[in-house]
């Protein structure tokens, strides 16, 4: 395994595509979690609103730190890891790069693990450098503004970042069963997203009408990633839909479940779609 | 001791209702070049990757170095470059080979050695994408060197080639053979099969209709004479032999002999009063082989 954890780390290192899609995801967070509401803070102030000043500032402040971390995750970061996992396994379909690595030894297990272990390193790595970059930017708004920095509680912190890697963990898994089922990059990407995006916006919003349903909205993977980031504190839309952000908070954060139910389901979906995946590639012809 | 790399039994794969490869036995013997001849869609690549593990069989089996296909014990002594080169677009050939060689489990220095042997170290820092098709074939065949297979399965590995490429490439799987590593390739190209293979099976429909060396294949089919008056000939090489007579154009007659009769069907006929401008065996080339073969199978089936 650890040849080909090597091996597919090489590749996925050197790809374009990670570096691009982990660039869009840290110049998102940036922008949305710190460059907007300071400037939004910068204008309350400007026009005397001290009250939303304080609240703004509070946003971006280090206490805030681990819900900030994962409140874009529930959707942009997720679809970021889906899009990225999709393209990882479905695009060896199209370049028949599967082909070549099973035929120089390792099992399909271990070559696909390899893929899986890799991906699993890189998305780690991202939410590591999401914190990072968090932190440096909560640190250079509170030097700026002369205000004191107040650290999170350790556990808060190891609360957000184990939530942010769940979540992103059952995104990637998501994707990459998709690229192993689609067999196809961009079909893989495309239903991914819509599933993300669209379709499960899209139940919620029915099950506000049709009550049955909403027992199973309450249970699928997007209601679970962003109930686990609404449960550390982000602050989302209501449940049962909405305009995303109209009240404020970010699109895909929710509080339909608590934290416990919400890890426990989400470590639930990412098993389900790596066995899954490695069914498929285990059984299917190549 | 056992010389048998590759043998299959009834090797069978059929898609819905459609048989691709159809109760295949063939068998590839130590450090033979072995040619898998057959027209396009015939079932040549089909076969290939279910004796790599890629595809799995409808029914019968295949056993190669002793063991079960797509194993990894097997795999790891095997070298393949099937359907064509499949390599990251945006690595460059030497890192495309160091991922490889990274699953393979094997070093850096094989992989320049692998540059060195299909001559692309100087266009190894190129990426993958600007590479023209047949240095993506002489990469696809790098890969397959990665690691000193026993056997190497090659599919159609002069592909894209142009004629120098086609050359050294021959040259290459000769040497490769010489050296005791067998290799397994398929190819329309009879030309190439005719010059560089020990023996060839030859695949037609999914079906294995022939597998001889090719020097059997090419096996002189009879006897082809030029004679006058050719009617007194006729008449003359019925007495003479039982063998069929046949009058093809140009004044042409064929007589389905062995060769080593020619001498005594011209005495024969001199005797007879007959003139004999030309007399020889029929020497068949390995296209007018494989054309027959596998033109029987198509009227057949």
């Amino acid at each position: 395994m650890t040849a080909s954890v090597r091996a597919e780390l090489l590749r996925l290192l050197r790809w374009p595509t990670t570096m691009v899609l982990g660039g869009v995801w840290l110049l998102m967070n940036l922008s949305f979690a710190y460059v907007f509401p300071y400037l939004s803070y910068r204008s309350a102030v400007a026009d005397g609103d001290t009250r939303l000043a304080a609240v703004l500032l509070e946003d971006v402040s280090m206490a805030q730190l681990p819900p900030t971390l994962v409140q874009g995750m529930p959707m942009f970061g997720g679809a970021i890891v889906l899009i990225l996992a999709a393209l990882a396994t479905g695009s060896g379909y199209g370049w028949t790069t599967w082909k070549t690595v099973y035929t120089q030894g390792p099992s399909r297990l271990r070559a696909v693990g390899g893929t899986l272990v890799a991906l699993a390193m890189i998305i780690a790595g991202l939410v590591l450098v999401t914190l990072a970059l968090d932190v440096a930017a909560g640190a250079a708004i509170m030097a700026l503004e002369s205000q004191a920095v107040v650290w999170p509680g350790a556990t808060d912190l190891a609360r957000g970042v184990g939530a942010g890697l769940l979540i992103t963990a059952m995104f990637g898994a998501f994707g990459a069963v998709l690229g192993v089922l689609a067999r196809s990059p961009a079909l893989a990407v495309g239903l991914g997203l819509v599933w993300a995006l669209v379709a499960e916006n899209l139940l919620r919003g029915v099950a506000g009408l049709l009550g049955p349903l909403e027992t199973v909205t309450d249970l699928l993977p997007g209601t679970a990633a962003g109930s686990l980031a609404g449960a550390l504190g982000a602050v989302g839309e209501s449940a049962g839909g909405g305009d995303p952000g109209a009240n404020g908070g970010t699109p895909g954060v929710l509080s339909v479940l608590d934290g416990g139910t919400a890890s426990a389901l989400l470590a639930a979906y990412a098993a389900v779609f790596v066995v899954a995946l490695l069914l498929i590639v285990r059984h299917r012809d190549i | 001791m056992n010389d048998t790399i590759v043998v299959t039994d009834q090797l069978t794969k059929r898609y819905g209702g459609r048989t691709a490869v159809d109760r295949v036995d063939l068998t590839v013997r130590h450090g033979e070049v072995y040619g898998f001849l057959g027209p396009n869609g015939a079932g040549k690549t089909t076969t290939l990757r279910m004796l790599l593990g890629l595809a799995r069989p409808s029914s019968g089996t295949a056993r190669i170095l002793g063991g079960r296909p797509g194993s990894p014990a097997v795999l790891r002594r095997v070298g393949a470059l099937v359907e064509g080169p499949g390599f990251y677009p945006y690595l460059s050939g030497r890192d495309n080979l160091r991922v490889l060689a990274r699953y393979r489990g094997v070093g850096g220095t094989e992989v320049e050695d692998a540059l060195d042997t299909v001559d692309l170290r100087h266009r190894a820092a190129d990426r993958f994408k600007a590479y023209s098709m047949g240095r993506k074939q002489r990469l696809g065949g790098a890969g397959a060197l990665l690691g000193r297979p026993d056997l190497l399965i090659l599919d159609e590995p002069t592909n894209g080639l142009d004629p120098a490429g086609m050359a050294d490439m021959r040259r290459l799987l000769r040497r490769l053979a010489e050296g005791g590593q067998t290799v397994l390739l398929s190819s329309h190209l009879l030309g190439d099969v005719q010059q560089i293979c020990d023996r060839v099976g030859v695949i037609a429909s999914g079906r294995l209709v022939a597998e001889s060396t090719v020097d059997d294949l090419r096996e002189t089919s009879g006897v082809r004479l030029r004679a006058e008056p050719v009617d007194l000939a006729v008449r003359t090489l019925a007495r003479v032999t039982s063998a069929a007579v046949h009058r093809e154009p140009e004044g042409l007659l064929r007589i389905e002999l062995p060769a080593d009769r020619c001498a005594a069907l011209a005495r024969a006929l001199v005797h007879a009063g007959v003139d004999v401008h030309e007399i020889g065996p029929i020497d068949q080339s390995l296209e007018d082989a494989f054309f027959e073969m596998t033109g029987t199978v198509e009227v057949a089936s």
